[in-house]
């Protein structure tokens, strides 16, 4: 049996979503190159709807798999039901992940708060 | 294209090694302990492997101890030295920082026994200092255990330096020789050294068989209690088609030895200044204290797991000192004990060329680095940050 599932590796091997947003609304990083794994999300946010969703990860097959995926399930969503975003969906999305490989969809839940979170800090200030 | 270049993990069993394992489970499968024919033919045989390994090492045949594998071996000789070693009141083992799991998880048992154990440096080369172990010998050192080849950089340690000291001030020494065995020279005698660890796998023979060699007069303890197998000391059925084949691949090894070496160490240093181009990317370990067939780079902005399956992806079987290859948070011990920070550790990717290695290969191997690693920069955060004067270059 292979490492990981074919949608792992069909995420791993074809990135969605791969890149920057210069004028996001909202950034989250986590993680640290200490440990092996950082992700980065940018999001463009208009009226509570993620327009747009872009990502950079430096980390192993299943975070840069858990990276596209997590962005692919919040592209069109409310912000808050991004926001209910869970690192168990992510997972299940991708068919599983190896058990020591499930902080990456861990830190895919935590990168998208901390996006999310961004965001509506800079909105408040903006009121 | 389909490369195998992780001869460092495992070799493939080499057609004479297979022939012998087949010949002996057909034709030997007498318990060398039984007294009627068939049992003392197996024993005959089981005398004739130990005497050509043996022999090959510059040892005596009742020397040679046959395990189950080099862990096996490692942790007998360790643990043997430290109990007898105890019994004169002496507690003091002297390692160093980049030796195998097999050593140091053995080392961490005893110094939780009470046992005190030096891990000496070996600087950015990957190399320990002969006089660092000689400033390290104290009055209640028992012990001094340096591996003969490192198994992620390949640098070649001073061992019969070492040896010498360790004879001079009168301190057991062993070689973890896993790496070495079957791919330099290795004569017990000339190394100075009191017992020796090695593995059949890495020399194309079958896995789960190896042997400790220890001198005459040096004490040993079980691990495995039972029969009276290997004079005592290592209780069970002999392996005999193991140990056979054993026999056979390293007799093997040891005859193409010289042609190997002297065919891969360029291939080698071609695929060194191949992956040299790469930006930002550097060899980890000394570039000529090394062994034949083992290439380990670091390169910057990225990290070893994804380096891997996308080599895969290319046919090309290679290794990491990732964290996330081994299920650990922390990259390799070897890469962080020659001064690689923990995010250039992660970066990194150990290639173990087998004997049919080509330049043809070597070119294929560089290109797909080239490319993989790109690639994967484009999209990491730690490269960003790098290229966009956020954080600094090291390499």
């Amino acid at each position: 049996m292979a490492l990981y599932s074919d949608k792992v590796m069909d995420h791993f091997l074809k990135p969605r979503n791969v890149g920057v947003i210069e004028d996001a609304d909202g950034i989250g990083e986590v993680g640290n190159a200490r440990c092996g794994d950082i992700m980065k999300i940018y999001l463009k946010i208009d009226d509570d709807i993620i327009t747009d969703v872009k990502f950079e990860t430096f980390g192993c097959a299943s975070a840069i798999a858990s990276s596209s995926m997590a962005t692919e399930l919040i592209k069109g969503q409310k912000v808050e039901d991004a926001m209910a975003l869970t690192n168990k969906a992510v997972a299940e999305a991708l068919d599983g992940l190896p058990d020591y490989k499930m902080h990456c969809s861990v830190l895919a839940e935590e990168a998208i708060q901390k996006a999310l979170e961004d965001y509506q800090s800079k909105k408040s200030q903006e009121k | 294209m389909k490369i195998y270049a992780d001869n460092a993990a495992t070799t493939k069993m080499s057609r004479a090694a297979i022939d012998t394992m087949i010949d002996y489970m057909e034709n030997h499968f007498g318990n060398p302990s039984s007294l009627y024919m068939i049992g003392q033919e197996a024993k005959d045989r089981l005398e004739e492997a130990r005497a050509t390994v043996a022999g090959i090492i510059n040892a005596q045949p009742r020397e040679v101890l046959f395990t189950s594998g080099g862990s096996e071996a490692d942790n007998q000789a360790l643990l043997s030295a430290a109990k007898f070693g105890e019994l004169k009141g002496k507690k003091h083992i002297i390692s160093t920082a980049i030796e195998h799991h097999a050593i140091l998880h053995t080392l961490k048992k005893l110094e939780k026994q009470g046992f005190e154990v030096t891990y000496l440096p070996v600087g950015t080369r990957g190399i320990v200092s002969v006089n660092d172990v000689a400033d390290a010998i104290r009055d209640d050192t028992i012990l001094v255990t340096v591996m003969m080849v490192n198994n992620e950089i390949g640098t070649i340690q001073p061992i019969a330096e070492i040896g010498k000291l360790c004879r001079e001030r009168g301190v057991l020494f062993h070689t973890d020789a896993v790496q070495a065995v079957g791919h330099l020279p290795v004569d017990v005698q000339a190394l100075n050294v009191d017992m020796l660890s090695a593995s059949a796998h890495k020399f194309h023979g079958p896995k789960g068989v190896g042997f400790l060699y220890v001198r005459k007069g040096v004490r040993l303890f079980n691990l495995i209690e039972g029969g009276a197998q290997e004079r005592g000391k290592r209780a069970g059925t002999e392996n005999l088609p193991g140990i056979a084949s054993m026999a056979t691949a390293l007799t093997e090894s040891v005859e193409n030895m010289d042609a190997v070496n002297e065919k891969i160490r360029p291939i080698r240093d071609y695929l060194i200044k191949g992956l040299g181009e790469i930006p930002h990317s550097a060899l980890n370990g000394d570039a000529v204290d090394r062994v034949a067939n083992n290439v380990n780079f670091s390169f910057e902005g990225i990290e070893g797991e994804s380096l891997l399956i996308l080599l895969d992806q290319r046919g090309i079987s290679a290794s990491s000192g990732s964290a996330c290859t081994s299920g650990s948070l922390d990259p390799s011990h070897v890469l962080l004990a020659i001064g690689r920070v923990h995010d250039v550790a992660h970066g990194s990717l150990r290639l173990s060329l087998g004997e049919d290695a080509t330049y043809e290969e070597a070119d294929y191997i560089i290109e797909a680095a080239k490319e993989v690693v790109a690639y994967l920069r484009s999209f990491s955060p730690v490269w960003r940050d790098l290229t966009t004067g956020k954080s600094q270059f090291i390499l």
